[in-house]
């Protein structure tokens, strides 16, 4: 038995406006909105509301036999039912399914479990609320900003309740063992860890369309048939991949939808070939050996690790001075500071500033919303001055409040 | 008179302190009864009537009537890096264009000068003055123009940065090759500082009496009212100390970066703006956080106009930490303003300036013990603003302008006992 488990991360930042020196102390917005309104309507236009419209098709031609998981970000959800509310409402039509789980992560899609727990618990708390709000559901599997992941963050997840994580499939994690089995992290109890099959998912998100390719063109009966091959030394193909793949990275004159409409079919043609959903997974079958990550690893990139958001010296500085305000932030207890801290966190103001321009350089630069990694530091490093006077400012006066009301009695 | 003078920049197509100091001076020659033609280089692409009406509009305080832009279409920009082979300009744009350009930055150099001798045929004019390097080679050109038609016109260049100054010591042969040829062709140098004819005299072996020093300077027309009034936030958290000027290796901003990593060592409620492009941008940027100062290091870009005015209304302190600095503009502005200033000792405006502190650029301790003596010390600051507003007073751009009006008197007068003598002869 094979069982496909396509997992789609579903995510939009608040990007940041160039934000000036001058403008520093002003509280003015710090995000670009009419940017972000643009992409964001893009991205629906192209690949959100048709690839929900054909993934609900698919899974009403199928009885509900193909099957797939989302995890949406908490800030694409509130883009989503700011500027495009239709996204939402189809979202909802697919959950309605029940072909379809969702997932938890860090409402802003944020490198918090690293370092702060507070702050992680907090946002996984506030992705759990807005699951429950938006579309009625108690998601059971967690997966992390990026996939970031070690023993702790299972251990850590386990704790919270959910009873699988989803992680990057490394060679340097797997060592002889394939990604294709359902893992226990070790010196857990009851979680299960799923591992990204990294071949098979990024022969779709990344090489769908590389003409220089041994598989290109890729037909669904191809990657089906790379499938039904698995029989035998696997029983599960994670297939985890960004959603925005299907029509924004790889654009529809490339043939990602058509090949999309005739992939389940095709594996289905193969008798012993299923979708299930990571929850699914997860109840199906047992753990077949215990996977120690001590080490932190990420999907990205080549080296699957963490520099391409705290590789240089422009990010660890900007990460670390933003974390360094958490107290102060929460101290203030006022709504709209809060919000914009968690904003700022987001992972990809931070991806904006990687300076490593090698074999995934190509992709840093599609997606980064500035000229060059310098001015993406400046108008953060603008940004966060900006707060921290706004923080210190409202700080200031309640501790003179407290000071007079002392001195009044 | 009438000066027919070629620049690179002016106002608002300015990207450093030549563009001010032009304007300046023309201010100040077309006030005390000059006329100007001023040749410039214009961006490929941009309609001369355009282009125009930018100048015009932008600098109303000069007398339309007096000066006479006159533009060339080129892809010459100043503090362009010479090293850069043509093909970085967009090839494609200027064979659309279909213009002739050159095949490097030097051949476009004398194909506009080509193009400055037909103009010099054309126009009238008792003067040539040209302004650095790249203006050099048409100065030439249009006193060979001039002479065929019968007048002997004395040509003076004017030098506001050499390539020593730019490069540190590290000139490349052709720029020299230019600036000193052009030097020597001269009927007369003007230097824009004692430390600059120094340069002139040992590095290009120029005959000190052919070189004038002419101070750059300022005019102390009050700011507008609405930047004296704004209220800036980040005063009321921050210390701001300002640096301001290209980041390339002459203006020193890795100095300022260093000094910037002392200053908060002792005061962390201090930031540190960066205001100026350059080639080292990056590696500024980078290194600010390689320094573990990257959230107190602001930077704010290339600011033109008001904007300029702003930052040294914002700054507490701006300092100039230049390795060379012919003169130093920028310095008269930040006192224009009311803001303290720290000068390299290496700097012409150093020569003029006496209320401001000065170090040497490479002492970085120092220059930190001063802004930090400047950021503590009220009485300091209070003491050093007086001076400052009655230092500004003396400051006009027509005293340099009527240096330059002695000097074109005198140059024409000395051609013309020339060829009477000459004639004597005969």
């Amino acid at each position: 038995m094979v069982s496909v488990c396509f997992y789609f991360q579903v995510h939009q930042p608040f990007r940041l406006r160039k934000y000036q020196v001058f403008e520093v102390g002003h509280g003015n917005n710090y995000f670009d909105d009419e940017k972000n309104k643009a992409i964001c309507q893009k991205v629906a236009r192209k690949c959100y509301l048709p690839t929900n419209r054909l993934i609900l098709d698919l899974i009403k031609e199928t009885n509900s036999e193909f099957r797939v998981a989302f995890s949406i970000t908490g800030t694409a959800l509130e883009q989503f039912e700011l500027w495009c509310p239709e996204v939402i409402e189809s979202f909802q039509e697919l959950v309605a399914t029940e072909a379809v789980e969702l997932l938890d992560e860090t409402y802003y899609h944020s490198l918090a479990f690293l370092f702060s727990e507070r702050e992680f618990k907090e946002q996984v708390k506030m992705h759990r609320r807005k699951m429950l709000e938006l579309f009625d559901y108690k998601p059971r599997v967690f997966r992390n900003t990026e996939l970031i992941y070690n023993n702790a963050l299972a251990a850590l997840v386990e704790d919270m309740g959910y009873k699988g994580v989803l992680a990057e499939g490394a060679d340097h994690i797997l060592g002889w063992r394939s990604p294709n089995f359902v893992y226990r992290p070790v010196n857990c109890k009851k979680i299960k860890l799923l591992l990204k099959n990294y071949r098979l998912s990024d022969d779709i998100a990344f090489r769908f369309s590389c003409r220089d390719w041994v598989g290109w063109p890729l037909t669904a009966e191809k990657f089906a048939s790379w499938i039904s091959a698995i029989n035998g030394n696997g029983v599960v193909v994670n297939l985890f991949m960004d959603y925005e793949t299907f029509g924004e990275h790889q654009w529809a004159e490339t043939g990602i939808f058509e090949f999309l409409r005739h992939l389940p079919r095709e594996i289905l043609k193969h008798p012993d070939n299923n979708f299930l959903t990571p929850s699914e997974v997860i109840e199906t079958y047992d753990a077949v050996d215990e996977i120690d990550v001590p080490h932190i690893i990420s999907w990205a990139d080549v080296e699957r690790d963490l520099t391409a958001w705290l590789g240089n010296k422009m990010q660890q500085c900007a990460i670390e001075k933003l974390y360094e305000l958490e107290l102060d932030v929460k101290r203030t207890k006022d709504e709209k500071i809060l919000e914009d801290w968690r904003k700022l966190q987001t992972a990809d103001h931070f991806y904006y500033m990687c300076t490593k321009w090698f074999n995934d350089g190509d992709v840093h630069k599609y997606f980064n919303a500035f000229d060059r990694p310098h001015d993406a530091f400046i108008s953060f490093i603008n940004v966060l001055n900006d707060l921290r006077i706004r923080v210190k400012e409202i700080n200031e006066s309640k501790k003179q409040r407290a000071y007079s009301i002392l001195g009044a009695r | 008179m009438k000066v027919l003078m070629f620049g690179w920049e002016f106002p608002p197509f300015n990207t450093g302190g030549l563009g001010t100091a032009c304007y300046g001076l023309t201010k100040g020659l077309t006030r005390n009864g000059v006329e100007i033609i001023f040749v410039l280089p214009r961006t490929s692409g941009m309609v001369s009537e355009d282009y125009m009406k930018i100048l015009k509009a932008e600098n109303i305080e000069i007398d339309e009537k007096k000066i006479k832009f006159v533009s060339i279409e080129s892809i010459l920009k100043p503090y362009a890096s010479i090293n850069l082979p043509i093909k970085q300009f967009d090839i494609e744009k200027i064979k659309a264009e279909n213009v002739m350009y050159g095949e490097d930055i030097f051949a476009e150099v004398f194909r506009y000068a080509q193009e400055a001798k037909l103009i010099a045929m054309i126009e009238d004019y008792d003067v040539i003055h040209c302004h650095d390097w790249l203006t050099f080679p048409s100065g030439i050109e249009a006193k060979m123009a001039a002479l065929k038609k019968g007048k002997n016109v004395p040509l003076i260049v004017h030098v506001h940065a050499t390539e020593y100054d730019r490069t540190v010591g590290n000139p490349n042969p052709k720029v020299y090759e230019i600036e000193k040829k052009g030097m020597e062709e001269a009927d007369y140098v003007i230097a824009v500082s004692h430390y600059t004819k120094n340069i002139i005299v040992k590095h290009y072996g120029i005959p000190e009496e052919k070189i004038v020093v002419v101070h750059n300077s300022i005019d102390p027309e009050p700011t507008d009212d609405s930047i004296n009034e704004e209220n800036f936030k980040i005063k009321q958290h921050y210390k701001i100390v300002l640096f301001l000027g290209r980041l390339t290796i002459q203006k020193g901003p890795d100095h300022f970066l260093w000094v910037a990593k002392k200053v908060s060592e002792v005061d962390e409620n201090v930031r540190f703006i960066i205001a100026g492009n350059g080639d080292m941008f990056p590696f500024i940027v980078e290194e600010a956080a390689n320094l573990g100062i990257g959230d107190k290091v602001l930077f704010a870009d290339f600011l033109r106009g008001r904007d300029v005015d702003r930052a040294y209304k914002m700054a507490d302190v701006f300092v100039m930490t230049s390795i060379s600095e012919p003169f130093g503009i920028a310095a008269l502005e930040a006192m224009k303003n009311g803001t303290p200033v720290i000068v390299s000792k290496q700097s012409g405006v150093s020569e003029v300036m006496k209320s401001c502190l000065v170090a040497d650029f490479w002492d970085i301790n120092e220059i930190a013990n001063k802004i930090i003596a400047l950021l503590k010390n009220p009485e300091l600051v209070e003491t050093l603003r007086e001076e400052m507003k009655k230092e500004i007073r003396n400051f006009s751009w027509d005293k340099p302008a009527r240096k330059c009006i002695d000097l074109y008197k005198r140059a024409i007068s000395q051609i013309q006992n020339r060829t009477l003598s000459k004639a004597d002869q005969m």
